[in-house]
């Protein structure tokens, strides 16, 4: 087991790298001259070129890649000599659109992220694992019935309708709540979470629906396995056999979903970040794409791959955990 | 005669489907005697395992009627409530199913699977108690090591080494009932013929009776003391194991063993088969369901077609059928193996 962890962790490392790589020369790839954005509107040519140079962007693309990775280890000092910035490590870039360091931009972005990532997270999981075993146990009744109806609208609602009807009816027409607008937890811990619960509801009412679902169709897979029949023979009470036979086998293959679902919605929820108005992860990296600001935009995307990857690495360690056939396989 | 462990009486499974009604067990009645193994046999599709389940009550869903008398201890098995169920099923009766390879809970090891279904019964028992127990129920079942494979998980185990697990956990709690639904089918035949010595040598030290259930006469042949012969979803020859092989009393099941091919006798050239395939469940044929494969139906209008026939004494066994008895007697003299 240690040595598949060890494995699996080394394997990360290189994807990491690679899938560095050529976010990293897809977006330098692209028509934009990063350096067209080092100064203002009356730019002359000259200036530019100039600044291409300092900059490095003439240089051949692995050149350009190797500095880049090495001023995530090392740190780097960018911009015109006599106005240089240096950004200490992990650099992953200069914004000269917000006159920031893309670190900086980050670690102030990803805080309101990870907020609407783990409210909606806590709410899917349990709206979405709570409905799907009700619907499973009471199958062809009100409830699975019920929790049919609620997945496929769900489902069908694109983020933005229900992000908008949420404001609609429940701030603007009911007054219940304010304007949905970001605080600190560490600021004020109860205007955080009234301001993140309409953008938690709306992430989570999405993928709940999913996970109602997959939890549905998992147990009522598992119950027809011969184990359980076995479990009934044995003379297992219901409920010990629910959740020893039952939800433990049809929990592995969710738990692993769950965590990529999870990584992903820690890159950036874009749609919602965008309607709620949430400076998170999923605003910068959209304001990157209209103002072609390459550096945030390789940094975002780079960071949302490296939750990805740590998040397939920590998922595949927890199946081996989970499930013992795993375990011997690997 | 002693009184019998249970006494199954007119038991009626069906299932509902968006076909129709689905009668797997239609009107079927036996005993099983304290200590004997009763083999149960019959095509896929008669009703053998729906009958095994159904005396387990393992069955039992929105879409299923299960109506007639399981009588056990003198309590009607279908009528008991679902705790006083709980109290019978693993205890009272046991069953092993046929694929160990998905009998087994897979997340838990062998020995938490064995320690459990002791546990339920003897919730008082210490640690100590309970591993003592599940060590020697894996000796009887010829585990070997068991100290070190108590710990293993079941895939971790051959199909045959699992199947024993199953009989372990069945018979931890020592079952007046052990109810076998084709627990040699997913081995293979060495296997098999281990597995049931094994269960043959157990219920001979804990005499427990056995409900045998296979498609297989040979299996029949080396191990039940009675059989009963079933075809859709009836019971339609109930004999000792000799007189069954020796003079069949029921048409079907004078195909049933003409079907079959003998080592020792190669005489007899060709294997025989029964013309047309097994009738529809949802639309049973009226009358007698077999008579329209049997070669000796009595034609037009004839009780065969009329009226279902019952179990009644033909020679020294029971048989559904409504050819004369002296007849019956002459075809089983024939067909016997």
């Amino acid at each position: 087991m240690i040595y598949f962890v060890i494995r699996r962790l080394l394997f990360a490392v290189v994807l990491l790298f690679v899938v560095s790589f050529f976010t990293y020369v897809l977006f330098t790839a692209l028509p934009t001259n990063p350096a067209a954005l080092t100064c203002g509107k009356n730019c002359t040519p000259e200036v530019i070129a100039r600044n291409e140079v300092r900059l490095g962007y003439d240089q051949p693309i692995h050149v350009q890649y190797g500095r880049f990775l090495k001023g995530i280890f090392a740190g780097r000092t960018y911009g015109p000599e006599g106005a240089s910035v240096h950004c200490p490590a992990p650099a992953l870039g200069y914004s000269f659109e917000y006159h920031e360091c893309v670190t900086d931009l980050i670690t102030r972005t990803f805080p309101v992220t990870l907020s609407v990532a783990i409210g909606a997270f806590v709410l899917w999981m349990g709206i979405g694992v709570g409905l799907g075993t009700l619907a499973a146990l009471r199958r062809g009744r009100w409830q699975d019935r019920f929790a049919t109806t609620f997945s496929v609208v769900g489902i069908s609602l694109p983020t933005f309708f229900f992000a908008l009807l949420a404001i609609l009816v429940i701030v603007i027409w009911g007054g219940l709540l304010d304007f949905p607008q970001y605080t600190g937890f560490t600021e004020n811990p109860i205007k955080w979470f009234s301001g993140l619960l309409l953008p938690w509801a709306t992430l989570a009412i999405l993928s709940a629906s999913t996970y109602v679902r997959l939890t549905r169709n998992g147990i009522l897979e598992v119950m027809n396995e011969e184990f359980v029949r076995l479990g009934l023979a044995k003379g297992v009470k219901r409920r010990t056999l629910i959740i020893k036979y039952v939800m433990r086998a049809a929990m592995v293959p969710i738990v692993t979903i769950a965590g990529l679902d999870f990584a992903a919605l820690l890159g950036g929820a874009v749609i919602t970040e965008s309607v709620f108005n949430l400076p998170g992860m999923g605003k910068l990296s959209i304001r990157a794409v209209t103002d072609s600001d390459l550096p945030v935009l390789v940094a975002t995307t780079l960071v949302a791959a490296v939750l990805i990857v740590v998040a397939n690495a920590v998922v595949d360690i927890l199946y081996g955990f989970l499930d013992p056939r795993v375990r011997e396989k690997v | 005669m002693s009184t019998p462990l249970i006494s199954i009486r007119d038991l009626h499974v069906s299932f509902h489907t968006q076909d129709g009604v689905v009668k797997a067990v239609d009107g079927v009645s036996f005993d099983v005697m304290p200590g004997e193994t009763l083999g149960i046999v019959g095509e896929s599709g008669s009703g053998k395992s729906v009958t095994a389940n159904a005396i387990m009550r393992l069955n039992f869903g929105t879409q299923v009627d299960v109506s007639g008398e399981i009588i056990m201890n003198g309590k009607n098995l279908l009528e008991v409530d679902d705790d006083e169920l709980r109290t019978l099923r693993g205890r009272q009766m046991a069953m092993v199913f046929q694929d160990p390879l998905t009998a087994l809970n897979p997340f838990y090891t062998v020995g938490n699977q064995i320690a459990e279904a002791y546990l339920i019964h003897h919730p008082k028992a210490t640690k100590s108690e309970v591993r003592e127990i599940v060590l020697n129920a894996m000796v009887k079942v010829g585990i070997p090591e068991p100290t070190k494979r108590m710990d293993s998980y079941p895939h971790e185990f051959s199909g045959g080494m699992r199947q024993r697990i199953v009989i372990a956990i069945a018979l931890v709690n020592n079952p007046q009932l052990l109810i076998a639904d084709e627990p040699t089918t997913a081995l293979d035949v060495t296997v098999q013929a281990q597995i049931l010595e094994l269960i043959g040598t157990l219920q001979e030290e804990y005499g427990s009776a056995v409900m045998l259930i296979t498609h297989d006469l040979g299996v029949i042949a080396e191990t039940a003391d009675r059989v009963m012969v079933m075809y859709a979803g009836h019971a339609v020859e109930l004999a000792n194991v000799d007189e069954l092989f020796e003079t069949p009393t029921h048409p079907y099941t004078v195909g049933l063993l003409g079907s079959v091919h003998s080592l020792d006798d190669s005489s007899r050239g060709a294997l025989q088969t029964i013309s047309g395939t097994p009738p529809s469940l949802i639309n049973l044929p009226t009358g007698c369901a077999f008579h329209p494969r049997c070669r000796f139906e009595l034609g037009e209008n004839s009780l065969c077609r009329t009226e279902a026939p019952q179990l009644h004494a033909v020679g020294k066994s029971r048989s559904a059928c409504h050819l004369p008895e002296s007849q019956l007697l002459q075809i089983g003299a024939k067909g016997g193996v």
